[in-house]
């Protein structure tokens, strides 16, 4: 058919039109370059967008959309605690464990609360409560909204006027916000609880009252402020990061695994350097 | 939700000169200088072999995507795509996807009623009241609690058009309505799809004006009023069914499934 055949003509000009570069080291560079610094705006033009929806709909099609965002609540948060609890129980015997052995050497077993406080709720537990939700949830998100604009449902949406931001993005994202800062705050109650268990089991002379005066004598107002900073923006970003790669862009469903891999490690990367930031900003205050 | 912004005398669609861009890439232009007037209540049938851009043409009409080129009014007020400004005009046109595109995490019913759930702010169950008569007349009631996944793609397409229908549009665009389909359905769409033209129930009784794509004309004799064909990058109109009879042009016999020296009876 004639159709056809100038179709097959004008992909062969967009195969073409996008043949890789002569692999050389510098090509391979700037190649690399250019796609983070594209996929860096795409990102940060999609969190915008995202962020002017969420603030403009808040209450549009409120009983359509709200039993979605208690969904989320529920996937990114609820349902992952039993796994959560687990891993907060295992943290704190770790940290605690490690730091024991160094600690009583050194005669400074009064300095574990302050141990605590600066790895695992400074560092270790949002962090690693945004990894988690980032392989557990963020993954699901690419590969369901992926799957989504594959089967063509996103075309669907526009075309019953549904904004597909406010109708999938919207909810996921404010489901991982709120699931990972809520997920961070059990974290840390559970693993300085489970250390404490295991300095009591340890029999360590350490009691309770003393344990705990420590910890709170380690914290500071900042601490607070910067920790629910943190994971509202870890969990922001997480969201806005899945939801991107599965859905800012035309995707075949062949595409949705390598998608979600990348999606996952752009997550982390993201994660990190957010980590990063709020270190330098606690540096500075 | 917006207010609509156009003028009711003019006619629904109207394409001056208007290049259409495949959706995956709007750098490729597929048709080129389109000239096309659709008047309110006509029921057109576009003609075109598979894989040759019917559906990006379908939804270029629809305004889901934007002309490359040229002028396209929707009642008469210019219109490149319906962002939300244009929400009230967007909801007058229902579109039936080529493959239904049902979401498919939701019921047969709850696709059906996601449109105006969302857009009336309805619960679950005062929606479920509204969109019961549709159902009813869709044949749909039976399998309303059944996901996408455990149906048969007739009654996924089915469900897509219950979902088109749903805010009772003015305008109804199919993409290949009948492709895959077996005889019953076909049978029944055909059916339907007259009834609609006429004027529904569901409608009000007002007759709803119909743009279809299809890859074979002969299931649309008696049906469509108006055909038209996308052939080598244009947009050609053939008129009344009668006349895609007596056309000599070979895409037009292909799509008939006829030798070109065979003639068929109008």
């Amino acid at each position: 058919m004639q159709g056809d055949l100038s179709k097959v003509l004008r992909l062969e000009k967009l195969w073409l039109r996008r043949a890789p570069l002569p692999k050389t080291y510098t090509d391979f560079l700037g190649r690399k370059l250019f796609a983070f610094l594209l996929t860096a705006q795409g990102i940060g033009a999609f969190g915008l967008i995202t962020l002017g929806v969420i603030v403009r709909k808040f209450n549009a099609a409120s009983n359509v959309i709200h039993p979605m965002v208690r969904r989320e609540i529920s996937r990114a948060g609820t349902r992952l605690l039993p796994m959560f609890f687990f891993v907060a129980i295992v943290l704190g015997f770790l940290v605690i464990g490690q730091t024991m052995a160094v600690a009583a050497r050194l005669g400074a077993i009064n300095y574990i609360g302050t141990i605590m406080v600066t790895v695992v709720v400074r560092e270790l537990g949002p962090l690693l409560v945004a990894v988690l939700t980032l392989a557990r949830v963020g993954a699901a998100n690419v590969i369901e909204l992926g799957t989504s604009r594959a089967l063509g449902e996103v075309e669907a949406l526009e075309a019953s006027g549904i904004d597909p931001v406010h109708y999938l993005v919207a909810p996921r994202v404010l489901g991982m916000t709120l699931g990972v800062f809520s997920l961070t705050v059990y974290l840390i109650l559970a693993a300085l609880a489970s250390g404490y268990l295991f300095i009591f089991l340890q029999s360590v002379p350490l009691t309770p009252t003393a344990y705990c005066s420590e910890i709170a004598g380690s914290l500071t107002w900042l601490d607070f402020v910067l920790l629910a900073l943190k994971t509202c923006a870890f969990g922001f970003f997480i969201g806005i990061v899945t939801c991107y790669h599965g859905l800012a862009q035309p995707l075949r469903l062949e595409d949705v695994s390598r998608v979600a891999v990348r999606a996952v490690s752009q997550g982390i990367i993201v994660c990190v350097l957010i980590d990063a930031l709020f270190f330098l900003i606690s540096l500075g205050a | 939700m917006n207010e609509k912004t156009t003028n009711e005398m003019a006619p629904p669609i109207e394409m001056n000169g208007v290049d259409v861009a495949a959706m995956q890439d709007p750098a490729c232009i597929l048709f080129k200088n389109i000239h096309w007037t659709v008047a309110q209540g006509e029921f057109w049938v576009v003609g075109a072999p598979q894989h040759s851009g019917k559906s990006d043409f379908l939804m270029t009409t629809a305004g889901l995507i934007p002309p490359a080129a040229g002028s396209y009014k929707f009642y008469g007020n210019e219109t490149r795509i319906f962002d939300e400004s244009r929400l009230a005009d967007r909801l007058r046109m229902g579109f039936v996807f080529e493959h239904a595109e049902l979401f498919h995490y939701l019921t047969v019913a709850e696709n059906v009623a996601l449109p105006l759930r969302y857009h009336s702010n309805l619960k679950a169950e005062e929606a479920a009241e509204v969109i019961d008569p549709l159902l009813e007349i869709t044949h749909l009631k039976p399998i309303a609690d059944v996901k996408p996944a455990n149906l048969p793609g007739n009654w996924h397409k089915r469900a897509g058009l219950a979902r088109a229908l749903s805010l009772q549009p003015d305008i109804l665009l199919a993409d290949n309505p009948l492709g895959a389909l077996d005889a019953r359905h076909s049978c029944w769409w055909l059916q339907f799809l007259d009834s609609l033209s006429k004027g529904h129930k569901w409608l009000r009784e007002k007759p709803l004006t119909i743009m279809v794509t299809t890859d074979d004309f002969r299931p649309w004799r008696g049906h469509g009023r108006k055909f038209a064909l996308l052939k080598d990058n244009s947009f050609v109109v053939i008129g009344s069914w009668s006349e895609v009879v007596s056309a000599k042009e070979p895409l037009v016999r292909e799509l008939l499934a006829t030798p070109v020296e065979e003639n068929i009876e109008p």
